[in-house]
């Protein structure tokens, strides 16, 4: 049975794509049979920042609409074998997809791959409706800041009353929190939500703590996701949220300011 | 004195805008999930007022009927009553 895990925020901009990207290509590495969905139809961004744009041919649309096969549609990862993904349609024909059309590709692909990561569109609208319906797990990726917890919060509220497990009273859908774009610097100075703010609202197990780094841009620009940055600290924190999403459990690393020296300091380095 | 101002204005900033921002979500979330799970004012009597008419044909303990008001797509709403009826429990 695929491990079907929903990348969903509420709220624009957070982060998804970026960890979609991180977490799939990491699972993938790890040897499993991954398969990244795009689920943000009319916007579609996953395929950049995996960096097969170039080869998108068909989409998820097209498949829905018998115009191609899966086979036709999934463009596989030139990195890692085991990784493909489905590239979301340009068309902004939103109702394209419904629960039917979808249950029927993720239970097709279900057959085929261990791992199936939706990387949901922003909002509470249909797309990112839909784009959680059928999960097993949800990252609930957030930002450490007002708006983003709120909307994180009523995320959880839809994954309880508008998913699958929850209309069909099976065991409730597995929550993580990831907390993205983090800054111990500006918590140390009591302008930024720390992690334990975050989780005393919300009140969901943490995944992982990703901080604002550099290295994220970087990797979008050439289209390689951050994750194969391994020296980088955003790189590193994906990892981590690799081990645990494995059943590791890993201490969490970057939630404290670097120290500047007494010399930089002097210095203003 | 820049040591001085230094160490006075940590003191100061007891009363960070992150632990505002906290106090503030932490009031509106609760809002948010009271209104999300709340059920309308009528649940209540409308339960008991059915129960009352059930009762007067059959046998219904409080375990064997629930009620439940969910909101499902858009403005649609589903009443679901389920009601666990045994055989000796028809009253003649
Ligand atoms: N840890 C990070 N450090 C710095 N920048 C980041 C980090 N994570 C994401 N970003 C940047 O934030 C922006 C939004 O990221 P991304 O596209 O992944 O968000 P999203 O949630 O998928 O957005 P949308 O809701 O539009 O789909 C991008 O410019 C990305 O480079
Ligand atoms: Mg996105």
């Amino acid at each position: 049975m695929a491990r079907i895990i929903v990348v969903t925020s509420g709220k624009g901009g957070v982060g998804k794509t970026t960890s979609s990207a991180a977490i799939g290509l990491g699972l993938a590495l790890k040897g499993h049979k991954v398969v990244l969905i795009d689920f943000d139809i009319g916007l579609r961004n996953l395929d950049l920042i995996m960096g097969c744009e170039r080869r998108v041919v068909y989409d998820f649309v097209n498949v829905i609409n018998g115009e191609a096969t899966l086979n036709q549609a999934l463009i596989k990862d030139k990195r890692v074998s085991s990784l493909s993904i489905l590239p979301a349609s340009q068309t902004r024909d939103k109702d394209a997809l419904n629960k039917e059309n979808v249950g029927k590709v993720l239970e097709e692909l279900g057959k085929s791959y261990d791992f199936i990561v939706c990387d949901s569109p922003a909002g509470i609208e249909a797309g990112a409706m839909m784009a959680l319906y059928y999960a097993d797990e949800a990252i609930v990726t957030t930002n450490p800041e007002v708006s983003s917890v709120r909307d994180s919060d009523r995320i959880l509220g839809m994954l309880a009353s508008r998913s699958r497990r929850a209309e069909l009273g099976l065991e409730p859908i597995k929550e993580h929190l990831l907390l993205t774009r983090y800054s111990p610097k500006r918590v140390e100075e009591g302008e930024m939500l720390s992690v334990e703010d975050v989780e005393d609202i919300l009140s969901i197990p943490l995944l992982g703590v990703i901080p604002e780094s550099q290295a994220v841009l970087k990797a979008s620009n050439a289209g390689e996701p951050v994750i194969l940055d391994t020296e980088s600290d955003a790189g590193k924190a994906y990892q981590d949220v690799i081990d645990r999403l494995l059943g590791e459990t890993v201490d969490f690393r970057f939630l404290v300011a670097e120290k500047k020296g007494i010399f930089s300091r002097m210095f203003g380095g | 004195m820049a040591l001085l101002d230094y160490f006075l204005r940590k003191k100061e900033k007891q009363v960070t805008t992150a632990s505002k921002a906290k106090e503030r979500l932490q009031i509106i979330v609760a809002h948010e999930r009271n209104s999300r799970n709340k059920q309308p004012d009528y649940l209540p009597q409308l339960t008991e007022d059915i129960l009352k008419v059930l009762r007067k044909y059959i046998k219904v303990s409080d375990e064997s009927f629930s009620i439940n008001l969910d909101k499902k797509d858009g403005d649609l709403n589903v009443l679901e009553l389920n009601i666990e009826l045994h055989d000796e429990q028809t009253a003649d």
